[in-house]
């Protein structure tokens, strides 16, 4: 696929089509899979990737890009497509300025859980008919392809891209996925089992703010977060308490406009389930105002910003209750 | 540097009893920035008003705190107050410290502490306060009625003859409403629609009257003195302005088997019909659901035989839109259906009827000319029982807990009725209490029990027993005698409890005002202001208020009337300043505000703005229109970077309340 993609993408930029490709590099090691933005035919065939390592959604990026002159190529895999959709939306990338060819998916490797293995010094990641072999500086390594799925693909919600100019290889479908499994057993705990988890995991959190620069819902020109006159703007972490609320606040102000990729769990450094917060939100809008998906498309009004008279009083909320 | 004062009313003992105010003055006057604090006994008294205005001339007051009654009574007072001695009125604040603290506190210590946190609030929310000016905007000079009964044919007939154009807006094909229907009229006996027709003819004769009928309201924007109202005219397939109301095409309409919602099904109708002889407007309207022509399209009896082409198959409904000043709800009651009541066999006896349907049984236009007998016979009924309360003063979920206060009137009237028309005919009336205050009702009552000797027995019905040869057997308990009682009755009439239109809810949410937990429109003061809502330019009029009779709802409608003219007559309304605005560094342009906007205030354009790196960069940006905004903040919450911001209640104030009270 990559060599067809870098192919597809000279052609592009020599029919004038675009003038530039955001695609992915290698980063620091090899299987730091990084967004990146190629100028050139030669920079293409010099550093573009796109392999089983390549989970980085580049939606956020088109915000930017699609602001510059000229074109953008960019490559979107389904789970991308609803990210760039909801910015569609919410007015925040040129359509125009953006060429979508959509590729396959995942499921994708998560160098991670390779690592977890106790297996150091990656130098190459390649994947031998679901048997991952791994060339380290120590020699050569396997571990099953199935083990090493990357968190978010594990329950992909969908296969199908929702917007774009052409497509490579073979379209899917929307699947239907296991993502609400965790949420349910949150919500099957007592308040203050569930208090602990929370308190357990947010706890971990050292305020890298990796979750809200990789998230593409979050693009505020100025964040609350940086704000000082927002009142909760970025602090030293006096107390544990502050991470708790930042990820609650975040969590709050990507409600309702959250599409589910995952990227907010993947780039944690501390490996906190910062989707499961997403996801409930979700799950609830689901439950209380009939099935969304942000970015599914970019004309529908999103429940939470939409008033209909049947809606769920809010009372329904309350009765639900926490015990 | 702030220079806040701080005055703690006692309101007489209704704040003085519960809450320490002196202890509060006292505790408040340390705050940051205030140098005076103060209590006086009825800070709302011209002499407590003098108090405030001296110490704002005295002490340079940069901001005031009332501690006081809720905002909704007396900020404006003090507001005045303030401006009048040159202190902007947005640099005052209300503590709310009796209905949300005096008043529902038992314990002195605790309600003190409770005040003194209200006060710190107030106080850490002047600071921040900014000075404000008020705009004007224009009203417009016409007012809507929605629903076209007695409620809504008087107050449109009060509003036109002050001379300002008035649209009625009724869902039937005719107006007239729930009156139309009723015989005769307690305590006089008059008839209904002897006094009520005339009114009818008079509102579509008058040039300032607009009635839309078969239209519904689908939707309203705006606001106090700028509502924009579409107006959804139903397909009637009958073209309103050719048809003479001939009848033709209802006599030769060859689908005759349609229930007769006027009579209250007891009869038919054919599928194009004029729902009664003195209707207006007297235009035919075609029923889509029985018609054979728009069915299968096999038909079209009425286009031939109409001389005027007045018929249309074609149509369909129209939207139009319309502005008003101010809007007017009056869309009534209707009996409930009481087939929940097992007990009254109502759905499986004919001869079990609502008082509605003997009120349509009895009238000269009715199923049975007027003449009084059994559904299902079509005998004379020689024994009747009226059963009062069914579904009113109910503590279960099948019927209302309120008294539907109109049931033993008109109960009365009918055993009057009847008994005069027919002495030979037996009335038993059962029920829980009678009530009957009111001009000359307690005499007609009386009247009933002592002159026409109707059966009055305390105590309910338990069983209504359909029996196989036609007589029915009621079952109920005497509880003055203590004893159980069988009665052979050829009827039974069960006096329904009444609930507003099913159509006031949704519409109740178009408009933002408020219902109460059995859809009643909910009046903006219980006992001050019972015509309005709290919504501005909401007006209330009859039963879609709570339960009433004519003369009441008559009442209430010029009463509305007249609070519809108070404000027609102004050229325009002082806005509020309390509007939002977005930060536009800030705004990312996302639309968020825009969709939760309720005004349509909120507009975007591109706009060019200077970057830290010296280039220009065009981005969408929100702008608010302040003459639309109604302050109601809902875009503030919307927003998710915080760019959007509202004057007089800024996130920055809330946040210095919020912390004041953490602190």
């Amino acid at each position: 696929m990559q060599e067809a993609m870098i192919k597809r993408a000279k052609e592009l930029l020599a029919d004038g089509t675009v003038n530039r490709v955001m695609g992915w590099k290698k980063g620091e090691f090899a299987y730091d899979i990084t967004p990146a933005v190629f100028d050139t035919a030669e920079e293409l065939e010099q550093d573009f990737v796109c392999d089983d390592l390549t989970q980085a959604n580049v939606s956020k990026y088109l915000i930017k890009e699609s602001r510059k002159e000229g074109r953008i190529l960019a490559f979107l895999k389904p789970c991308d497509t609803y990210s760039f959709n909801q910015l569609i939306k919410e007015h925040r990338i040129i359509r125009e300025n953006v060429y979508v060819i959509g590729i396959p998916g995942g499921p994708k490797i998560d160098v991670e859980k390779i690592k977890a293995k106790g297996i150091t010094g990656i130098l190459s990641v390649k994947n031998e008919d679901y048997t991952l072999k791994i060339e380290t500086i120590y020699g050569t390594e396997t571990m099953p392809f199935y083990e090493a799925i990357s968190g978010k693909c594990e329950s992909c919600k969908s296969k199908k891209h929702v917007v774009y100019d052409e497509l490579m290889g073979e379209e899917g479908d929307v699947l239907d996925s296991n993502r609400f499994d965790m949420v349910e057993k949150l919500e099957n705990m007592t308040a203050q089992e569930r208090y602990d988890f929370w308190r357990g995991e947010l706890s971990k959190c050292i305020r890298c703010n990796a979750c809200r620069n990789v998230c593409p819902a979050c693009t505020c020109e100025s964040c609350v977060f940086d704000n000082p006159a927002s009142g909760i703007s970025q602090k030293a972490a006096a107390d544990s308490f502050e991470e708790n609320m930042f990820h609650i606040i975040r969590a709050f102000h990507v409600a309702g406009r959250c599409t589910d990729c995952g990227e907010c769990s993947r780039v944690c450094p501390q490996n906190i389930p910062l989707h499961l917060l997403n996801r409930k939100f979700i799950k609830d809008i689901n439950s209380l105002y009939g099935e969304y998906q942000a970015g599914a498309d970019t004309t529908s009004r999103a429940p939470l910003t939409d008033y209909k008279a049947d809606d769920c009083e809010p009372s329904v909320v309350h009765e639900r209750g926490a015990e | 540097m702030q220079r806040i004062g701080v005055f703690v009313c006692h309101c007489g003992t209704n704040i003085a009893a519960t809450v320490d105010v002196k202890a509060v003055a006292e505790a408040l006057s340390h705050e940051p920035g205030v140098v005076i604090s103060q209590d006086y006994q009825y800070m709302c008294s011209e002499s407590g008003q003098d108090l405030v205005k001296n110490a704002i001339k005295e002490h340079k007051l940069t901001g005031v705190v009332v501690c006081s009654c809720s905002p909704r009574m007396h900020e404006n007072t003090f507001r005045k107050a303030a401006a009048s001695v040159g202190l902007n009125p947005y640099l005052v604040e209300i503590a709310n410290i009796r209905e949300q603290c005096s008043w529902i506190h038992k314990d002195i210590a605790s309600a003190t502490d409770k005040a003194v946190i209200l006060g710190k609030a107030a106080v850490a929310k002047v600071h921040l306060n900014a000075p404000l000016t008020a705009g004007e905007s224009p009203v417009v000079k016409r007012a809507l009625v929605i629903g076209g009964g007695i409620a809504g044919i008087q107050t449109a007939l009060d509003i036109a003859e002050a001379g300002f154009d008035v649209d009625i807006v009724e869902k039937e094909p005719t107006i007239g409403g729930k009156m139309a229907q009723i015989d005769k009229t307690f305590p006089t006996l008059d008839c209904a629609a002897c006094i009520l027709t005339p009114k009818m003819v008079e509102a579509a004769q008058n040039e300032h009257i607009t009635i839309h009928s078969f239209s519904e309201v689908s939707d309203v924007k705006g606001f106090v003195g700028n509502f924009t109202v579409t107006i959804k005219k139903k397909a009637r397939y009958v073209d309103e302005t050719k048809c003479t109301g001939c009848g033709l095409c209802t006599e030769k309409c060859p689908m005759k088997k349609v229930p007769n919602e006027f009579n209250m099904g007891l009869d038919n109708r054919t599928a194009v019909y004029i729902p009664f002889a003195q209707a207006v407007p007297k235009v035919a309207t075609i029923d889509p659901n029985y018609c054979m022509m728009l069915k299968n399209g096999k038909c079209g009896i009425c286009s031939k035989v109409c001389s005027v082409g007045a018929i249309d198959y074609k149509q369909t409904d129209r939207f139009i839109e319309q502005k008003y000043g101010a809007i007017v709800v009056a869309t009534g009651f209707n009996p409930i259906k009481p087939d929940k009541y097992n007990e009254f066999a109502y759905s499986i006896c004919p001869d079990v009827v609502t008082s509605l349907e003997l009120e349509r049984l009895m009238n000269a236009a009715g199923p049975n000319g007027g003449t009084l007998l059994r559904p299902s016979d079509k005998t004379h009924p020689h024994t009747i029982v009226f059963v009062q309360c069914v579904g009113s003063r109910c503590d279960d979920e099948k019927g209302k807990p309120y008294c539907s206060k109109i049931c033993c009137m008109y109960t009365a009237k009918h055993a009057m009725l009847i008994r005069e028309k027919y002495p030979d005919t037996e009335v038993y009336v059962f029920y829980i209490d009678v009530r009957t205050p009111g001009k000359n009702f307690d005499e007609f009552y009386r009247r009933a029990v002592e002159q026409y000797g109707v059966h009055y027995i305390k105590g309910m019905v338990g069983k209504v027993m359909p029996r196989s040869d036609g007589k029915i057997d009621v079952q109920a308990s005497d509880l003055l005698s203590n004893e159980q009682l069988h009665i052979n009755a050829d009827m039974v009439v069960l006096a329904t409890a009444i609930e507003p239109d099913k159509t006031a809810r949704p519409l109740a949410t178009m408009l933002t005002t408020q219902m109460d937990t059995n859809d009643f429109f909910t009046e903006a003061h219980p006992k001050l202001r019972p015509v309005e809502s709290a919504t501005a330019g909401i007006i209330l009029s009859g039963a879609c208020q709570g339960p009433k009779d004519i003369p009441e709802t008559v009442a209430q409608a010029s009463a509305a009337a007249a609070k519809a003219i108070g404000l027609l007559v102004k050229n325009s309304i002082t806005c509020n300043p309390c509007v939002a605005h977005s930060d536009e560094l800030m705004c990312n342009g996302c639309s968020s505000c825009e969709k939760v906007c309720p005004y349509g205030a909120i507009t975007y354009q591109d706009k060019e703005f200077r970057m830290p790196d010296r280039t220009t960069a065009v981005r969408r940006v929100a702008s608010v229109n302040p003459a639309v905004c109604q302050g109601c903040g809902a875009c503030t919450v919307a927003c998710p970077s915080g760019a959007m911001d509202l004057n007089g209640f800024s996130n920055s104030q809330i946040m210095a309340e919020v912390d004041a009270i953490c602190k």
